[in-house]
């Protein structure tokens, strides 16, 4: 198990050597610790917090769903009966922005799991071993680096057409993972050189116990703080290509396709049917953003924030 | 110097053309072309379906790699297939080019230089009231996509023109120009006018990154030896920042610049399609829309091409502006 020694000079008591299970503990507390004397950090913890109980207790609020139409009154502003109004089609707008709201943090959660993952997997296993799998993780991350991908899932858009939407996790996942696996190798680079991972491997540790048990613990700040980003870029990924009708299509909603709805009418008397939904996009992905400047700072005192991609 | 760039130029090279197969193929068998026959009301005679397909290279009935080969053997002349409504792709992609490069240029040379002024005043001003409210905003902007900010910025026009008043809307937001627009300066302003919105929705996004990023280079030049010694030469402030923070702190964000211009003009398909411009962007969604496999693909070369070429370029700049980069 590694210290690692934090050049922070506010908190002295961060320093400790004693038993292995307490540092880490001890890490733990330490970056709360930091993380929560960043006011906006905390602020978009908690409004994430709310908005996620919003996405899943919403619903129980109000009698329609979704799917429903509501012929008697279409078009109606927001009301004790609908709170957001109602579409063109009679969609109840609050029902609709809920469950989008689901589906897109739902969306967001799993493609940033997957896509950080292999970002993790792909950057140690490319700097760890070197040579041949170095050069061939390094050409293909350059690939798609070079293929524009969102003309990318848009083009692979009819094969999801008919199928689940859970098809569209590990697609946009696909065209996901590159930076953070560029940033990993870097740094699985500098670890790799390291007296502890030496010695660990003169010891004769396979390779992936070292790479589990001495490089991830060493790169997990990068890796939390990518995970957290790459939620909000996959909500607006998956958003993006439903607002052009290229992701999540009827009868499933997200925020993207109750967005696009809401779009034609910004340009109407019934502009909150675009402003609830996009709003609510908004405060998702700022909550996000601030929860992970907040995290690279609490992780990595050394970074100025501005290498933030 | 010459034989890195050749090396990295055909590596460069390769990439392009797989990455291109790659979009080919995926929209020759993702693609149902014949369903826009099928679903005509009539549906087109199967005669007139195929003849057509085969014009546009596109018969699902034929084995995928026969169409590529062909397609690739056309493309090697200078031949890049039909659209979906039998019109030449090369035709359609100079003119639709265009329309973009008309889009996307102000936006472009406004972000760059608005995102280093903003980024440099922040650094100079740290931790005060403007860079604190600056980079709050930055936040905001950073977490509105531009499906968000486009229809947000016609919500606005609405509101404004109707407070305004008055015959013509003050603010356009459909198409590239009036057509009734008469003489120099009135299709002058018509243009201008049907540009604001648009440059808006493509360049506040560029312009909170460029500015992040500025700030936080000129942060690290100000502390440093050089600026002290031309303040102790007798520089006024303003003029010491301007001349010798600013052009240094520049550096790194110039490729940033680059890059992010090039990728902008396949990026801008949200803008193109809210604003009512038929560039790359609308086009492309169009062709995906008409299982045109030829123009997506033609779309999607060009993109490469733009995304290597930004990539060289910005070694090169950096190789030019950074002495201690050597190639």
């Amino acid at each position: 198990m590694t210290i690692q020694l934090i050049d922070d000079g506010h908190t002295p008591e961060t320093v400790g050597g004693g038993p292995v299970a307490s540092t880490a503990a001890g890490r733990a507390r330490l970056v709360w610790r930091r993380f929560r004397r960043n006011k906006l950090a905390v602020a978009g913890l908690a409004g994430l917090v709310l908005l996620f109980l919003f996405a899943f207790f919403g619903p129980s609020l109000t009698h329609w769903k979704a799917g429903d139409n509501d012929f008697l009154n279409t078009q109606t502003g927001p009301g004790s009966d609908h709170f957001f109004g109602t579409d063109d089609a009679g969609h109840d707008m609050f029902a609709q922005t809920v469950s989008g709201m689901r589906k897109s943090l739902n969306i967001g959660l799993l493609v940033a799991a997957l896509s950080t993952g292999a970002a993790g997997i792909l950057g140690t296993a490319a700097a760890y071993f070197g040579g041949w799998w170095d050069k061939v993780i390094v050409w293909l991350t350059d690939l798609f680096l070079v293929v524009p991908s969102l003309l990318m899932l848009i083009i692979l858009s009819p094969y999801f057409q008919g199928a689940n939407w859970i098809v569209l996790i590990p697609m946009i996942a696909l065209f996901n993972w590159m930076i953070t696996s560029r940033v990993v190798r870097g740094m699985t680079l500098t670890v790799r050189e390291r007296e502890f991972v030496r010695a660990a491997r003169y010891m004769g540790v396979p390779a992936w116990t070292i790479i589990r048990r001495h490089i991830l613990p060493n790169i997990s700040s990068i890796l939390i703080v990518d995970y957290t980003l790459n939620v909000g870029a996959a909500i607006v990924t998956e958003s993006f290509l439903s607002f052009l009708g290229f992701g999540i299509r009827t009868p499933d909603v997200s925020l993207g396709t109750v967005i696009n709805d809401g779009s034609t009418f910004a340009g109407t008397d019934q502009w909150y049917l675009f402003a609830f939904p996009a709003s609510f996009l908004v405060l998702i992905i700022l909550c996000v953003n601030f929860i992970g400047d907040g995290l690279r700072d609490a992780l990595d005192p050394n970074s100025t924030g501005v290498s933030a991609r | 110097m010459g034989a890195f760039i050749v090396r990295r130029l055909l590596n460069y090279a390769v990439l392009v053309f797989i990455a291109t197969s790659l979009a080919y193929l995926g929209a020759a068998t993702a693609f149902h072309p014949k369903d826009m026959y099928l679903h005509k009301n009539p549906p087109a005679p199967a005669v007139v379906m195929y003849r057509e397909l085969d014009e546009r290279d596109s018969n699902p009935d034929k084995p995928v790699f026969e169409r590529y080969a062909h397609w690739v053997d056309g493309v090697a002349h200078g031949d890049f297939g039909k659209t979906w409504d039998l019109d030449s792709v090369s035709k359609h992609f100079s003119i639709s080019v265009w329309v973009t490069v008309r889009l996307v240029s102000v936006a472009a040379v406004l972000s760059a230089v608005l995102g280093v002024l903003i980024g440099s005043f922040q650094a100079v001003r740290q931790y005060k009231v403007s860079d604190h409210s600056i980079t709050f905003a930055s936040y905001v902007i950073f977490a509105m996509p531009v499906f968000v900010l486009a229809p947000f910025l016609k919500l606005i026009a609405v509101q404004v023109n109707k407070a305004v008043g008055g015959d013509t809307p003050l603010l356009q937001y459909q198409g590239e120009i009036d057509p009734n627009a008469t003489g120099f300066f009135g299709q002058l302003f018509s243009r201008a006018d049907h540009l604001l919105l648009p440059t808006i929705s493509l360049s506040l996004g560029l312009i909170a990154f460029y500015s992040r990023y500025q700030r936080g280079t000129m942060l690290d030049v100000m502390g440093s030896d050089f600026l002290r010694t031309a303040r102790a030469k007798g520089l006024r402030k303003g003029r010491a920042i301007l001349k010798h923070g600013v052009r240094t702190a520049v550096i790194p964000v110039m490729t940033l610049v680059t890059y992010s211009t090039i990728t902008t003009f396949a990026g801008a398909i949200i803008t193109e399609r809210v604003f009512g411009w038929n560039g790359l962007g609308s086009w492309f969604t169009d062709a995906t829309n008409h299982a045109d496999v030829n123009s997506v693909a033609m779309i999607t070369l060009f993109s490469a091409v733009l995304v290597l070429i930004a990539g060289m370029l910005s070694d090169v700049i950096t190789a030019v502006l950074d002495p201690r980069v050597r190639l």
